[in-house]
């Protein structure tokens, strides 16, 4: 039996070790608070974010290889390490929970005066969710996403109400897909912020083990009930290194991938590039990319009427800077060019965003390298405009 | 782990202050300005002021077809009233022209950047106006004409399809003899009994009447219009820091969040849609931005 | 002599002769007159022979197309500061457009044999002139292809949002 120590016990250690049982007992207590808990699992031949009851419900067994273009989740290696989450992401990250792709706004009701009124919406809160597996890059993600909808002159009053009841749960990287470039991007593969608890995975064939450190007082009062015992230096210098190996294999110099350094200037100077003709060429405008990047805010309203036209609805939908309608305006619509709209969305990622927000609108995740039908790679992009400027 | 209930927020969403959820105003008067053009006069029903600054916009909603970004028209010194002139060019803008007095209309807002006609204060203000573009300047118009005396000359060049689409036609003569507030008029094309001048809005920035060195101009039109009002500006020497431009994109929420409405770094329902000129001026120059 | 001093000065007010030298300005008020048309009145007609340059003092013209059945229909109206034709520098030296005087105009008339004869004679005050010329032609041509985009039109139905 793992050694039960409270967190409040090693005042100053912020690191304890779980092993298997101890992640079981969080994922039950996690539910027994009354948190859904939403973690990876293996659906439909792909690793989607869902909800889980057990351990037994995590990925153990498989794995995700990803590269441009491509998505392939298959068994691991039968000699390969223990791992529980080597999956590295889900087709899609948490954004689809704390940012729903449909949500009504309001209903409206015809009077008899002739005139209508808007309904009162259910007070009801919305589900409280606990997120199991999250990757450092996610965590990035959710603070960009915290910039747009909670700290502008405007809030969004929905997200804002999931976010305060969401628990984050982060697991650190310990391998990198060949689509990943977080390492560039400052967002990975360790997660520093923005976690209540940040779990290294140690797949120690012998003691298959976490190191659990928390980020909040909700992380450090999970943390306390869980049986546990302190981390040692053995257990730090295992996770450090299992998440070194992530870095390295990023590394350029080892055929990594990485974004260029100042892409938020260079791309502010070159929005009139010949490039972006070149990309449009391949672009399918199939808004794959937006969908599943992390940070893509953008949505659309929809009205919708009873047939008798008595209540009138509002909705909020995502919608896509690829969609040719997205910028139109009476008469037509201002991007028709297929490379104005690619370049819309690359430069609002990397260099718009900085001005509008403060932060990159990028994290490095790469999903839109890898879920890109044709493989069109934003790191590649932006490396072929710098080229070219150079010579 | 009981305790740990206590960990999930209890704050349902607040859905009051909603800036997604719009007031009820009702329809106090409707008036037919042109052929496809009407000026909405609404009221809250909850009775309460609508304050906004001159260039500001209103997003209207029609109950049961959409809602749509519509500048507002009216004096920014009676907030009783909430005056919206609208051309009738889609669905929803049709659908609102079908309107009549009693009838209730969506409003959210007001949203966007105002006409900062304080800048203008000391000198001469010049109004350039192309078509339906004359709406969203009447307030600050009005604004002008309200603390007259702030200004040195004070002059609206207005240029529009024929005469027939000229706007506010009744209030001009009294912007001019009551406020001391000029008006140069141009059509493109003379129709019926016109006796006044022929030709395009740019034209009457070089005829001048104003201060070039110390003027202030406020240009609202259709994009093509202000690109070719700002180079007639700068070629008689009001340069681009003394410029100010009303910006029109597609836009779904006025509040920054729904993304449609960008240019460059810009959401133009939050940062614009007024923008000095100088501020805005080499994205013009980006095709399809 | 008073007569032509004070042409002398309406000339070099005139914008059309903004900061031309001494000799150009004699060699232009050599060749200029005063001329007034009431209001209604026809300054030019339509395929007549073009043998005036009018600077425009004072009032509104208009440039008219005739059209059978129809009022006509004023193309361009062209005020004080501006200059009205330049069919005479052009072969074969005709009006393109009928020219009706809106209110009361006066002009400097410049008579163009006399224009075209010291210009053919002296060619830096010739190319001068042209160069004047050719500037408030880039102007109106600018403007009328400004006018063809029709600014101000509704979009096309068929573009209209669903």
């Amino acid at each position: 039996m793992t050694q039960r120590t409270h967190r409040g016990d090693t005042a100053g250690n912020d690191a304890a070790v779980l092993d298997r049982d101890g992640l079981a007992a969080l994922i039950a207590g996690l539910s027994a608070a009354g948190f859904s808990v939403i973690g990876p699992r293996i659906a439909d031949g792909a690793v989607v974010l869902d909800e889980i009851t057990d351990i037994a419900d995590l990925p153990a067994g498989w794995r995700v290889d990803q590269a441009p273009g491509r998505v392939e989740t298959r068994p691991a290696d039968p000699d390969a390490p223990p791992h529980l989450f080597d999956t590295v992401l889900p087709a899609q990250g948490l954004k689809r929970y704390l940012y729903p792709p449909r949500r009504r706004l309001w209903q409206a009701d015809r009077d008899a005066a002739g005139g209508w009124h808007l309904s009162d919406e259910d007070a009801q809160p919305p589900p409280a969710l606990a997120f199991l597996g999250l990757r450092p890059c996610e965590l990035a993600a959710v603070a960009v996403q915290d910039r747009v909808f909670l700290e502008g002159p405007y809030a969004d009053s929905d997200y804002a109400a999931r976010r305060r009841r969401a628990v984050l749960i982060a697991v650190n990287c310990t391998r990198a897909a060949a689509t990943c470039f977080c390492a560039s991007m400052g967002t990975g593969p360790r997660a520093t912020a923005g976690y209540d608890l940040a779990l290294t995975e140690i797949p120690d064939p012998d003691a298959p083990r976490f190191l659990a450190e928390a980020g909040s007082d909700r992380g450090r009062a999970l943390l306390a009930d869980l049986p546990q015992r302190s981390a040692d230096p053995t257990d730090r210098a295992a996770a450090d290194a299992a998440t070194a190996e992530a870095t390295r294999q990023m590394d350029p110099a080892n055929g990594g991938r990485a974004m260029i350094g100042d892409v938020a200037d260079l791309l502010r100077r070159t929005l009139d590039h010949p490039h972006w003709d070149r990309v449009a060429e391949r672009c399918l405008g199939c808004t794959n990319c937006t969908l599943v990047c992390p940070t893509c805010f953008c949505a659309t309203v929809e009205d919708e009427t009873t047939l008798d036209g008595a209540t009138a609805t509002r909705w909020r939908r995502w919608d896509s800077c690829f969609a040719v309608g997205f910028s139109y305006m009476h008469g037509g619509s201002v991007r028709r060019e297929m490379s104005a709209r690619y370049r819309q969305w690359m430069t609002h990622k990397l260099a718009h965003w900085h001005d509008q927000f403060g932060v990159s609108g990028c994290v490095g995740c790469g999903r839109c390298i890898a879920w890109c039908p044709v493989g069109i790679d934003i790191t590649a992009e932006a490396q072929a405009i710098a080229a070219s400027e150079e010579r | 782990m009981d305790d740990l209930s206590s960990l999930i927020d209890p704050a349902a969403t607040p859905a009051g202050d909603d800036p997604m959820r719009p007031r009820p105003f009702r329809i106090a008067r409707v008036r037919k300005d042109l052929a496809d053009t009407f000026t909405l006069y609404l009221t809250a029903l909850d009775g309460a002021p609508f304050a906004f600054r001159p260039g500001q916009f209103n997003m209207l909603y029609v109950f049961g077809v959409g809602e749509v970004p519509i500048s507002i028209s009216g004096d920014p010194a009676d907030p009783a009233v909430l005056v919206h002139t609208t051309r009738a060019v889609g669905t929803v803008t049709e659908a609102m022209g079908r309107l009549k007095a009693g009838d209730v209309i969506g409003v959210r807002g007001p949203f966007g950047s105002p006409w900062p006609i304080e800048a203008a204060h000391g000198q001469d203000v010049v109004f350039v106006a192309g078509g339906v573009g004359l709406a969203p300047l009447r307030p600050a118009i009005l604004a002008v004409a309200r603390h007259r005396e702030r200004f040195a000359n004070a002059l609206l060049l207005y240029g529009s399809r024929t005469p027939e689409d000229l706007l506010y036609r009744r209030e001009m003569p009294v912007w001019r003899s009551r406020h001391d507030i000029a008006s140069h008029v141009t059509v493109d094309r003379a129709t019926g009994r016109w006796t006044g001048r022929v030709g395009v809005v740019t034209k009457l920035i070089r005829s001048g009447g104003f201060d070039h060195r110390h003027a202030v101009a406020y240009v609202c039109g259709p994009e093509v219009m202000m690109r070719y009002a700002v180079q007639a500006l700068d070629a008689v020497g009001v340069t681009a820091d003394r410029v100010y431009v009303s910006m029109e994109r597609n836009m779904k929420c006025g509040i920054g969040l729904c993304g449609h409405c960008q240019l460059g770094p810009h959401f133009v329902c939050r940062d614009g849609p007024v923008y000095r000129f100088d501020r805005l001026g080499p994205l013009f120059d980006i095709w399809e931005l | 002599m008073e007569q032509i001093r004070g042409i002398d000065s309406l000339v070099r007010e005139h914008p059309f002769c903004q900061d031309l030298d001494e000799a150009a300005i004699a060699l232009m008020s050599g060749c200029a007159k005063n001329e007034q048309f009431p209001a209604g009145s026809m300054i030019a007609r339509e395929n007549q022979p073009s043998e005036r340059l009018f600077l425009l003092r004072y009032g509104t013209a208009a440039l008219e197309i005739r059209r059978p059945g129809h009022d006509p229909l004023i193309i361009e109206t062209l005020e004080a500061g501006e200059i009205l034709g330049w069919s005479w520098i052009v072969p074969p030296y005709r009006w393109a457009y009928d020219v009706r005087a809106v209110t009361i105009v006066r002009a400097i008339s410049v008579e163009a044999g006399c224009l075209r004869a010291k210009c053919d004679d002296d060619h830096s005050f010739g190319y001068e002139i042209y160069h004047r010329i050719l500037r408030v032609m880039a102007n109106r041509l600018s403007a009328t292809r400004l006018r063809l985009v029709d600014l101000y039109a509704p979009p096309p139905r068929a573009a209209r949002a669903p």
